[in-house]
C-alpha cells in the first residue's frame, strides 16, 4: 500500500570535505555519492554499481573507508569526508599515487580513486602490509582491467617507501 | 640525440596523473548548461507485435521530451554491417530490453518513474532462446533461416582422412555468454545545433563507427556530425558497437528537445540491455594416426548471435579461423554459422570468437591425446605448426616460431612435470585434488584478411612551432595504453623526449579515421602508421634543409619553428597499404588471414576442494611470443588483466537467462573474480619481431583471453579424472558430475556384488 | 539510481529514547536504518517500500560493547569492523569475529551492523549462525521497556521476526562459556570475497573422555531462517567420533537442511556441502579435542 508521493523539503547538511567546511541543502536520503558529484562537483568519486559491491564510490568518512553510494547524506552530517581530490595536495603526488603510476596500477582509471582510497586506508592501519593483507584490504574494490597484481605491487611499494602520505 | 631508448621501456602512462588524482573526466563527470537527462523505455517481451503504448497516470508528461520511431529523421537503424537492428523498435520487438521509446527531463530523479509508467501491450509471438531451437527452424525469427552468416573453410581432402585414421575422436564443447563488466557504465551526451550539427561525447572505442551510424540515423552529412571520446572507464569490446545505439538515443532526444541530453545507464540496465560475448557450441571430429599425428578433421562452430546481426559475421569469422589453433591440419573442413535467438544481440568482447573456438580446441586436444595414449604435452608437440607449414586457411607460417621450445619454457617455468607427479601422489589421500593443465594457442592481430585494406586507416602527426609534436588518430585509450605507446613510437622515431610528444583526444572533427580500436591492431597497425608519419615529418624538415640526419631535440625545435614561420604547421599523414605478402580470398576464405600471429602456451595449476567442489587457481604461467614488447609494464598489465577475465569466463561468470533476459544483472549476482580469487599470474615474453608492426610489435590485447579457460579445465580433468567440456564450470556442476560418477560406480559395484 | 530522494523522509534523532518515542508514535511507519548496507541497496534499486526512515546510525547507546563477568553485551549498532577488532570478541567468540570479516569488503564492514544483519533476517546472513550456536539472547527495547528473548526463537519465518513494530534490538548478549570449545566457521560463496553465502556453518564442539560432550551446529542459506541442526547434534552427542559417525552426521545434516534452488545455487549442492561441512568439522574436532 503506497502513499501518494509527497515531496519532502530539503534539510541543511554540514560536513567537511577535504578539510573544507561545506554547508548545503539536500534531501536527507540523497546519496552522499550524488551530493559529492552533483552538488559539490567533486567528480573524482565514481559510481560503478550503486550496490556497494565495486568500491568505485569509496571515500573516507571520519577516517573509515565507506561506500558513498550506500550513505544517505543526512548520516554524513558533521562528518569529515576525504575524497580522491583531497589526497594529492600541492601538486606533490602522494607516494601512493606515484606508486600506482610507477607500477601500472591504473589502466582505465575508473576504479582508481576508490582503489587509492582503500589502499590509503589500509596503509594508515598497516604501514607495511603483507600481500595477504593487501589482498584482503582491497577485496571490496573491483578492477576489471589489471587483474590486481600491479595494484598490489603499487601498494606494497608505497608501504616500502615508508609513508602513504 | 635523445636520452636513451623509449620504445621498450616503461615510461609513465600519458594520462596517468589525471587518473590517480581524480581529475580524469569520464562522460558522467561532464555537465552542459540546460542539460536534460534521458532514459529508455524497453520491451519486457522477447518477441511480439506492439499493440498499444499508454502513457500512464501520475506523471506530468508535458514536462518530458518523448521520442518515438516517428521522430527519427533518417533511417531507423543502427548502421553496422547490416541495417537490421532498429534504433527504436517499431511495431515488432525481437528481444527483452529492446528500446521502444526515449524520455528526457531536466530532473534525472523523475526518469525511473516515468519509464515505469509507460505501459506496452503486446501480441506475444513464440520466441526462441537457444542455438538448437534456432537451428530447428520451428520459428523463423530472422531472415530466411535464422542464420546471420555462415562460412566454409576447407583445406586438403577431408573425406580421405577417415579411412586412413587409426582413431576418430569426437567432442562437443560449449561456452556461455559473458558480460564485459567495464566498471564505467555506458553513457553519452548529445547536443544539436541546427547550424553546427550534432555533437556527441561519450564512453566509446570507435568514434567513426558512431559517426557513420549517426549520419544515417539523423540524416546528417559527414561534416555536421562530430563524435568526441571522453575518458573511457574500460571497454573490452563492450563499447565497440553498442555506443552507436546509446549515442543515437541521446542524439534523437537532443534533436527533438533542442537541448543537450545525457544518458547514463545504471549497472542493471547496462548488464541486461547491452552486448555480451557470443555463446558458442563447437563440435570436433578428428582423424588421428596411431603415432599421434592429426590427419584431418571436421569442425562445426556455431555462435548464438542474439536477435540482430550486428557484428556476428566478424566474430564468427575470427572464431572459425582460430578453431584449428597452432597445429598443422593437413586436411580440415570448418563449418561455421551464427544463428539468431530472441536475446539482446551479442557482441564484441576481447578475443572476439577466438576464446570460444580455442576453448573447444584445447579441450579437444587433451581428449585426443588421451584417446591415442599420449600425454597432452607430447601430442601437441607432434602437431605444432612449424615455419613453412600452412594454417587451416592455407597461410604459410613465415616467422621462426618454435612452439616446441615455447612449450618447454612454459613447462619449466610452471614446474609442470614435478607438480604432475606430486599431485598424482597427493591425490590418493585428502579432501582436495590438485591438477595441472596447459593450453597452446595463437591470436591473429589486426583485421582479418582484406579487412585492413578495407579500413584504409589514416593517421596524422603534426609538429608545432615550439617543437612539440601531436599525434592525430581515432584510436582510443581505455586503459590498454594507446596514448602511451603511440607517443613512445613517435618520440623514438623523431629522436625526441617522450614528454615532447602528445596525442589529440579522439574527436572526428580533428583526427582522421585510423580505424576502430579493436582486434589488437592499435600498436601493430596504427603504431606502424604513426611511425611512418613521424618519419615523414623528419623527411620534410630534412628535405627543406632545416634538419640534419641526426639532431638534438633543441635542433628539432628550431627546425619546427623555422618551418612554421616559412611554411606553416607541419602535418604528415600516412595511410595503410596492404603488404604484398598478405593475400586473402574472401570467397573461399583462404589465404593469409592475419599479418601476424602472437603465440602462447599457458599452464594452470588448480585445487578442487571436495568439501565445497570449488576450484581455486593456485598458480598461472603465461608465456607468449609477441613480436616486441614496447612497454613492459603495460604489456604485462594486459596479459594479467586478460588472464583474470578469462578465469572469470572459465569458473565464475555465468549469465542466468530466463526467456532471453539476464536475471542476474547486478554485481552482487554476476560473479566477477575479486582480488581474493585470483592467483599470482606469472607473465613471460618471447620476442621474435614482426616486419608488419611498429618496432616489431604484434597485437597482444586479446591473446590472454584465449588460453586460460581450456588450461584450467584441462587441469581440473587432471585433478578429478572427469572431463568437463562446458564453461562456466561452477562448483554445482562439479558436484553433480562427482555425484553421478559415484552413483554409477555404486551401480557397477552392486552389480558386481550381485554376481 | 531508481528512487527519488524527494519522496523519502529520513530523520536522525540524537538519542535512543527519541528514536523509540518516534517508533511508538506511529508503529510500523518508520523504518530504522543503521549503516544502510541493506536498506540503501533496496532503495537504489527502487525496491524500498518504506517512505519514512529513522536513522539509528552511531547512537552511543547502541555502539557499546559491555564486558561483564559471565556475559558480554554487544550493542546492536556495532559494525562488523567493531566486532572483528574487539579483543574479547575475537578471542572468545571467534565464530562471530570471523563472520564479521567475511561480510562484504572493508567499506561494508565499516557500516554494516550486527543488529541490522539480524533484523534484515536474510537466511544467508553471515553472523546469524554464530549467534545461534552461542545461544545469544537479544535485548529488545521500546518505550514500553526492555525484554530479553532467546535468539533461537527470534526468526519466525522467512524475513519475519519477533520484533514488535515499535521495538529495536538494543544489544546481543553472549554468555562467556565458549572459550574452551573447538570453533569452526565456514562460508561458502560464489567467490572468496564480496559474496552472499550459498552455505555457511558456525560450529562449536567439545570432547570429554574421547566422546562428544557438546556440539552445536548452525547453518545459513539452507532454510528460510538460520538453522540449528538439532537432529544432527543429537546423533553426534555422547558418541565417539569415528568414520562411521562422521558419515552418519554427513547424511543426517544433508537431510536435515531445507535448501532451495535460487539464483546463487542449487538445493542439491547446498545439501551436499552442508553435509560435507559437518563431516569436516567432526574430523577437525576429533583431532583438536577440546582445544580451540
Amino acid at each position: 500500500m503506497r502513499e501518494s508521493p509527497q515531496v519532502r523539503t530539503k534539510c541543511e547538511i554540514s560536513f567537511t570535505v577535504n578539510g573544507k567546511l561545506v554547508t548545503l541543502r539536500a534531501h536527507a536520503m540523497e546519496r552522499l555519492l550524488d551530493v559529492l558529484r552533483h552538488e559539490l562537483r567533486l567528480t573524482g568519486t565514481k559510481e560503478g554499481c550503486g550496490e556497494g559491491e565495486c568500491g568505485s564510490c569509496a571515500v573516507l568518512m571520519d577516517g573509515m573507508l565507506v561506500n558513498s553510494c550506500l550513505i544517505p547524506v543526512l548520516q554524513a552530517n558533521g562528518a569529515s569526508i576525504v575524497t580522491i581530490e583531497g589526497l594529492a595536495s600541492n601538486d606533490q603526488l602522494r607516494v601512493l599515487q606515484q606508486a600506482f603510476l610507477d607500477c601500472g596500477g591504473a589502466q582505465c582509471g575508473i576504479c582508481t580513486p576508490g582503489m587509492i582510497l582503500a589502499a590509503f586506508h589500509l596503509l594508515s592501519k598497516k604501514p607495511q602490509p603483507t600481500s595477504e593483507e593487501i589482498r584482503e584490504g582491497l577485496s571490496g574494490n573491483f578492477c576489471r582491467c589489471t587483474g590486481y597484481m600491479q595494484i598490489f605491487e603499487a601498494v606494497a611499494q608505497a608501504g616500502r617507501r615508508g609513508t602513504a602520505t | 640525440m635523445k636520452n636513451g631508448p623509449i620504445v621498450g621501456t616503461s615510461v609513465p602512462r600519458k594520462e596517468g596523473r589525471a587518473k590517480v588524482t581524480g581529475e580524469a573526466r569520464y562522460v558522467d563527470d561532464m555537465v552542459l548548461p540546460d542539460m536534460l537527462y534521458g532514459a529508455t523505455v524497453r520491451s519486457r517481451f522477447p518477441r511480439g507485435k506492439v499493440k498499444k503504448i499508454t502513457f500512464g497516470p501520475g506523471i506530468d508528461w508535458e514536462e518530458f521530451v518523448v521520442v518515438s520511431p516517428k521522430d527519427i529523421p533518417g533511417k531507423n537503424c543502427i548502421a553496422l554491417i547490416e541495417d537490421d537492428q532498429p534504433c527504436l523498435a517499431d511495431g515488432m520487438v525481437n528481444h527483452p530490453e529492446e528500446p521502444l521509446l526515449l524520455v528526457a527531463h531536466p530532473d534525472r530523479h523523475l526518469l525511473p518513474k516515468a519509464v515505469e509508467a509507460v505501459s506496452v501491450e503486446y501480441d506475444a509471438l513464440p520466441a526462441i532462446f537457444s542455438m538448437e531451437e534456432s537451428e530447428r527452424l520451428s520459428q523463423i525469427i530472422w531472415g530466411a533461416d535464422n542464420t546471420f552468416k555462415s562460412y566454409l573453410i576447407e583445406k586438403g581432402d577431408v573425406e580421405a582422412v577417415w579411412e586412413a585414421a587409426d582413431y576418430i575422436v569426437e567432442g562437443e564443447y560449449t561456452t556461455g555468454a559473458q558480460e564485459q563488466l567495464y566498471i564505467e557504465n555506458n553513457g553519452m551526451i548529445a547536443a544539436f545545433d541546427p547550424q553546427q550539427g550534432l555533437t556527441v561525447w561519450g564512453s566509446l572505442q570507435c568514434p567513426y563507427y558512431l559517426h557513420k551510424a549517426l549520419m544515417k540515423l539523423c540524416d546528417l552529412p559527414a561534416d555536421r556530425v562530430r563524435v568526441v571520446q571522453t575518458e573511457t572507464g574500460g571497454a573490452f569490446g563492450g563499447k565497440e558497437e553498442y555506443p552507436s545505439m546509446i549515442a543515437g538515443h541521446a542524439a534523437l532526444l537532443a534533436m527533438k528537445s533542442g537541448k543537450p541530453v545525457k544518458i547514463i545507464y545504471d549497472r542493471m540496465e547496462d548488464m541486461t540491455a547491452t552486448t555480451k560475448r557470443h555463446p558458442s557450441r563447437t563440435r570436433h571430429r578428428t582423424a588421428v594416426s596411431k603415432d599421434g599425428k592429426i590427419l584431418g578433421g571436421e569442425i562445426e562452430f556455431t555462435l548464438d548471435g542474439g536477435a540482430y546481426e550486428t557484428l556476428s559475421p566478424v566474430v564468427l569469422s575470427r572464431g572459425a579461423i582460430h578453431s584449428g589453433g597452432p597445429y598443422h591440419w593437413p586436411s580440415v573442413r570448418i563449418r561455421a554459422k551464427a544463428v539468431a535467438t530472441n536475446a539482446p544481440p551479442h557482441g564484441a568482447f576481447r578475443g572476439f570468437g577466438a576464446p570460444q573456438s580455442l576453448f573447444a580446441l584445447e579441450r579437444h586436444m587433451d581428449r585426443v591425446a588421451q584417446t591415442v595414449g599420449l600425454s597432452p604435452v607430447e601430442f601437441r608437440r607432434r602437431n605444432f605448426l612449424k615455419p613453412g607449414q600452412t594454417t587451416t586457411t592455407g597461410q604459410t607460417v613465415r616467422e621462426k616460431i618454435d612452439l616446441s621450445k615455447l612449450l618447454d619454457r612454459a613447462l619449466e617455468l610452471s614446474g609442470y612435470y614435478a607438480k604432475k607427479k606430486k599431485f598424482a601422489e597427493e591425490n590418493q589421500v585428502g579432501g582436495c585434488k590438485k591438477g595441472i593443465g596447459m593450453a597452446a594457442f595463437l591470436h591473429g592481430a589486426g583485421f582479418t584478411g582484406s579487412g585492413e585494406r578495407y579500413l584504409g586507416s589514416e593517421v596524422g602527426v603534426e609538429a608545432c612551432a615550439d617543437g612539440s609534436v601531436r599525434i592525430l588518430v581515432s584510436s582510443t585509450e581505455f586503459g590498454q595504453g594507446t596514448k602511451t605507446v603511440l607517443c613512445q613510437i613517435v618520440a623514438e622515431a623523431l629522436g625526441l623526449r617522450y614528454e615532447d610528444v602528445g596525442i589529440a583526444q579522439p574527436d572526428t572533427q580533428e583526427v582522421p579515421n585510423s580505424g576502430p580500436t579493436v582486434a589488437s591492431r592499435t600498436v601493430m597497425v596504427v603504431g606502424k602508421l604513426v611511425q611512418s608519419a613521424a618519419m615523414g615529418i623528419r623527411q620534410t624538415l630534412t628535405a627543406r634543409g632545416m634538419l640534419g640526419d641526426s639532431f638534438t631535440p633543441e635542433e628539432f625545435r628550431a627546425a619546427c619553428q623555422a618551418h612554421v614561420a616559412q611554411h606553416g604547421k607541419i602535418r604528415c599523414l600516412a595511410r595503410y597499404e596492404q603488404p604484398d605478402d598478405i593475400v586473402w580470398d574472401e570467397q573461399k576464405y583462404r589465404g593469409s588471414a592475419y599479418a601476424a600471429f602472437a603465440w602462447a602456451v599457458y599452464v594452470a595449476e588448480v585445487t578442487v576442494d571436495l568439501t565445497t567442489y570449488s576450484v581455486s587457481v593456485d598458480d598461472f604461467v603465461a608465456i607468449q611470443e609477441v613480436g616486441k614488447v614496447l612497454h613492459p609494464v603495460l604489456a604485462s598489465g594486459q596479459i594479467i588483466g586478460g588472464v583474470a577475465q578469462a578465469i572469470g569466463f572459465a569458473l565464475y561468470e555465468k549469465v542466468i537467462w530466463e526467456k532471453g533476459r539476464m536475471q542476474n544483472g547486478q554485481m552482487t549476482n554476476y560473479m566477477m573474480p575479486t582480488s581474493a580469487d585470483l592467483p599470482p599470474i606469472r607473465v613471460y615474453f618471447e620476442e621474435l619481431g614482426n616486419v608488419h608492426g611498429a618496432y616489431g610489435a604484434k597485437g597482444i590485447g586479446e591473446l590472454p583471453m584465449d588460453g586460460p579457460a581450456p588450461a584450467i579445465l584441462n587441469a581440473i580433468e587432471d585433478a578429478l579424472d572427469i572431463p568437463f567440456d562446458s564453461i562456466p564450470l561452477l562448483p554445482e556442476d562439479i558436484f553433480a558430475a562427482l555425484a553421478e560418477k559415484t552413483a554409477s560406480e555404486n551401480v557397477v559395484r552392486s552389480v558386481r556384488e550381485e554376481r | 539510481m531508481r528512487a527519488h530522494p524527494a519522496e523519502y523522509e529520513l530523520v536522525a534523532p540524537r538519542t535512543l529514547p527519541a528514536v523509540l518515542s518516534l517508533l511508538a508514535q506511529a508503529p510500523g511507519a518508520w523504518l530504522p536504518i543503521a549503516g544502510g548496507t541493506d536498506v540503501m541497496v533496496q532503495y537504489s534499486a527502487g525496491n524500498l517500500r518504506a517512505r519514512k526512515l529513522v536513522s539509528i546510525w552511531n547512537l552511543p547507546e547502541l555502539r557499546r560493547i559491555e564486558i561483564l563477568p559471565d556475559e558480554i553485551q554487544i550493542g546492536a549498532g556495532c559494525t562488523y569492523t567493531n566486532l572483528s577488532e574487539h579483543t574479547i570478541v575475537s578471542r572468545e567468540f571467534t565464530l562471530l569475529s570471523r563472520a564479521a570479516r567475511w561480510t562484504g569488503g572493508i567499506a561494508n564492514q565499516n557500516r554494516g551492523t550486527i543488529g541490522g544483519n539480524i533484523v534484515n533476517a536474510s537466511p544467508a546472513a553471515d553472523s546469524l549462525p554464530a549467534l545461534l550456536v552461542y545461544e545469544a539472547e537479544l535485548l529488545l527495547v521500546s518505550v514500553r521497556g526492555e525484554r530479553r528473548v532467546p535468539y533461537r526463537n527470534f526468526h519466525i519465518d522467512y524475513r519475519r521476526t519477533q520484533l514488535a513494530s515499535d521495538e529495536l534490538i538494543r544489544a546481543i548478549c553472549l554468555k562467556r562459556w565458549f572459550s574452551e570449545y573447538y570453533a569452526q566457521a565456514r562460508k561458502i560463496g560464489a567467490r572468496n570475497a564480496q559474496a552472499i553465502s550459498k552455505v555457511c556453518l558456525a560450529a562449536l564442539g567439545r570432547l570429554a573422555d574421547g566422546v562428544v560432550d557438546d556440539i552445536r551446529l548452525a547453518m545459513g542459506s539452507v532454510a528460510p531462517v538460520p538453522l540449528r541442526l538439532t537432529e544432527t547434534e543429537r546423533i553426534v552427542k555422547t558418541k565417539r567420533i569415528d568414520s562411521a559417525l562422521i558419515q552418519l552426521a554427513r547424511t543426517t545434516a544433508a537431510a536435515e537442511v531445507l535448501p532451495i534452488d535460487d539464483i546463487r545455487s542449487t538445493a542439491r549442492y547446498r545439501a551436499a556441502v552442508a553435509g560435507n561441512l559437518v563431516a569436516e568439522f567432526l574430523e577437525h574436532l576429533s583431532v583438536s579435542g577440546s582445544r580451540r
